[in-house]
């Protein structure tokens, strides 16, 4: 990581020469110079990523919350930024055939490294103009109900489904609710159970609630190192027990909601890997981790028949929950 | 009868508020005070303006079953905390709290029992238990009596009165709407009839899971349902929300509802429907 800093360096030392040359020269070298500040402004922000991630650990009390931090950053690669890197021929399948077509659920028939698949993926904007558009990838229930749709198609055409899961939640509004959000989850939550072909589920970046659980129902769950899934926001819930969203890193601790907390609570096969610091400092590594663990999943579950696909989803889930019995 | 002691004293002292005696309670829509005996003569449905007051889980088993028909099913799986969840107390802390005020070890109960005759599995979410939300036990509750209304051949009628999912053990929590929604899938294969009562309020993770999938959905008067909750989408959109909105009549006329039920008719509503769906119910008599 040394080499980073050393870029970063560099970047500074010719942005001050430049400035320098400028001043003495009166000419005006602005087009040269700003693309190479917001290089060194990113690489900053990076830096510093790098430098919080590593002290993280020694920082008991906000490991999880710098983890959703870095899961929420703004250079965080998207689903579609993971799809350009991993799939071929992704046909995007529109609408609900009921209402609407939601921007912030998408989804079709796509070649994942290689192996053709129904892709689902929830899809945050990568500016402000496209973030407002997708609603920053939260559904109203059109969104769920294209998802049935295309698990209809899949399972007609055999295809596995590989649902990237990134949002903060189901949207919440007046007409989300007139039009049945509770109902198109629970919904997609039983179709996807019903599945007759794989599924291979992973969690991008952020797993916000019953919207991400959704298209969640999984014959392998995965989650990237530095996403985080839960019941509930960490501003949510300190938003209901401190009455405070600034709470929020406190939330964080008490929801157990990382990668590591997940996989050892049993909701999740895997833990992917990130390039250190975060995805967004690497994001082609980041896609390259991630398509190698979707397709080995999608493999290892491609000899099995439907009755054990069905069985296998349905004992996973139903064995989910930690209790005593008296 | 131990647990009879508990409901008796604890219900209508909360209802009724710190200057009327336990016999009375006051109406929290119309604010008349009524005669706890008349309340219950009339399912706790206010007999001045018809509104349907929140029953805990004992209740409303009383108001919908066959007086002496209930056998209990649920009570053997106890809460645990598997994350250690601390916020302004511990999540331990909080549940002997609610356990001691509802005297049931979580936020539900489940049995078999009769409703004019007809036999069904029956399940009640408790919302005097933590709000009745859903984490591992409830989820797990719920499933069983799902899995042993299809093992006796039964339909399950399921009352819910939640807040969602359970905050203190999330993830575990969210993923009980997964585990409830495969467990219901035995009835689905024995084509037993799985009806929904929605009471007020219904919101969360249980709209957004087992409440919402059932062959059946009716609901009771005015009670508010939903995913999101009011406060939150206010927070959200900014404006006020239209009159009615998320309650049981404004969802019926969004078709999200077979239809709004009076708690007073639903006996007769239920024991008609699962004999017009399920016509060898008629036959069952008692000795399921």
């Amino acid at each position: 990581m040394s080499g980073m800093s050393d870029l970063l360096r560099d970047l500074e030392h010719k942005v001050r020469d430049l400035e320098q040359t400028a001043r003495k020269t009166g000419q005006n070298l602005e087009t040269a110079l700003a693309p190479l500040r917001e290089e060194v402004a990113k690489l900053r922000r990076a830096e510093d990523d790098r430098q919080t991630g590593r002290q993280a650990p020694e920082k008991a009390g906000g490991e999880r919350w710098e983890r959703v931090g870095l899961a929420r950053h703004p250079e965080r690669p998207t689903a579609l930024d993971y799809v350009e890197r991993l799939t071929e021929d992704f046909t995007q399948l529109h609408g609900d055939r009921l209402y609407g077509d939601d921007p912030a659920l998408l989804g079709g028939p796509a070649v994942w490294q290689g192996i053709p698949v129904m892709l689902l993926l929830q899809q945050k904007g990568r500016d402000t103009k496209t973030k407002i558009k997708r609603r920053f990838g939260m559904s109203n229930p059109e969104g769920y109900r294209k998802a049935m749709r295309l698990m209809d198609l899949a399972d007609k055409f055999g295809l596995p489904v590989v649902a990237l899961i990134d949002t903060p939640g189901a949207y919440p509004g007046i007409e989300a609710e007139e039009r049945g959000q509770g109902w198109a989850i629970a919904e997609s939550i039983q179709r996807m159970s019903r599945l007759k072909v794989p599924a291979v589920c992973a969690v991008l970046s952020e797993g916000g609630s019953g919207g991400a659980l959704a298209i969640g129902v999984g014959n392998r769950v995965l989650i990237m190192e530095n996403a985080w899934y839960s019941v509930i926001s960490p501003e949510a819930c300190a938003s209901i027990i401190w009455k405070d969203a600034a709470q929020a890193p406190a939330a964080a601790e008490a929801l157990k909601l990382t990668a590591p907390d997940l996989l050892e609570l049993g909701i999740v096969e895997e833990v992917i890997p990130e390039p250190a610091g975060g995805a967004h400092l690497d994001k082609d590594a980041a896609a390259q981790a991630l398509g190698e663990a979707v397709s080995r999943h999608l493999r290892e579950l491609s000899s099995l028949r439907a009755e054990e696909l069905l069985a296998g989803r349905a004992e996973r889930f139903r064995a989910m929950g930690v209790f005593e019995e008296r | 009868m131990a647990l009879e002691h508990f409901f008796r004293r604890s219900r209508p002292k909360q209802q009724a508020g710190n200057d009327l005696p336990d016999l009375w309670t006051k109406c929290p829509a119309c604010k008349e005070t009524i005669y706890n005996k008349d309340l219950d003569a009339n399912s706790w449905v206010c007999p001045k303006c018809g509104h349907h007051l929140r029953l805990d889980a004992q209740q409303r088993m009383d108001v919908l079953l066959d007086p002496g028909s209930f056998e209990q099913l649920s009570g053997r799986v106890f809460p645990s905390d598997p994350l250690d969840f601390v916020d302004t107390e511990t999540y331990p802390e909080r549940l002997e709290r609610a356990q001691a005020k509802t005297g049931r070890p979580e936020a539900i109960l489940t049995g078999r029992g009769q409703i004019e005759g007809v036999p069904v599995m029956v399940a009640a979410m408790d919302f005097a238990f933590s709000g009745g939300s859903m984490g591992s036990v409830v989820g797990e509750e719920i499933a069983r009596a799902a899995e042993a209304a299809a093992a006796a051949d039964l339909p399950l009628v399921l009352v819910a009165a939640s807040g969602g999912a359970r905050m203190q053990e999330s993830a575990l929590s969210l993923m009980q709407m997964a585990k409830t929604t495969v467990a219901l899938e035995g009835l689905h294969a024995k084509g037993l009839p799985y009806i929904s009562v929605l009471s007020d309020p219904t919101t969360g993770g249980v709209t957004a899971s087992f409440a919402t999938i059932a062959d059946v959905i009716i609901a009771e008067p005015g009670a508010l349902i939903g995913f999101a909750g009011p406060r939150v989408i206010q927070q959200t959109i900014r404006q006020s929300l239209p009159e009615g909105f998320q309650r049981s009549e404004f969802l019926l006329e969004h078709g999200m509802l077979d239809d709004v039920v009076d708690r007073r008719e639903q006996r007769a509503y239920l024991a008609r429907l699962l004999r017009l769906l399920k016509p060898s119910a008629r036959q069952q008599g008692g000795e399921q």
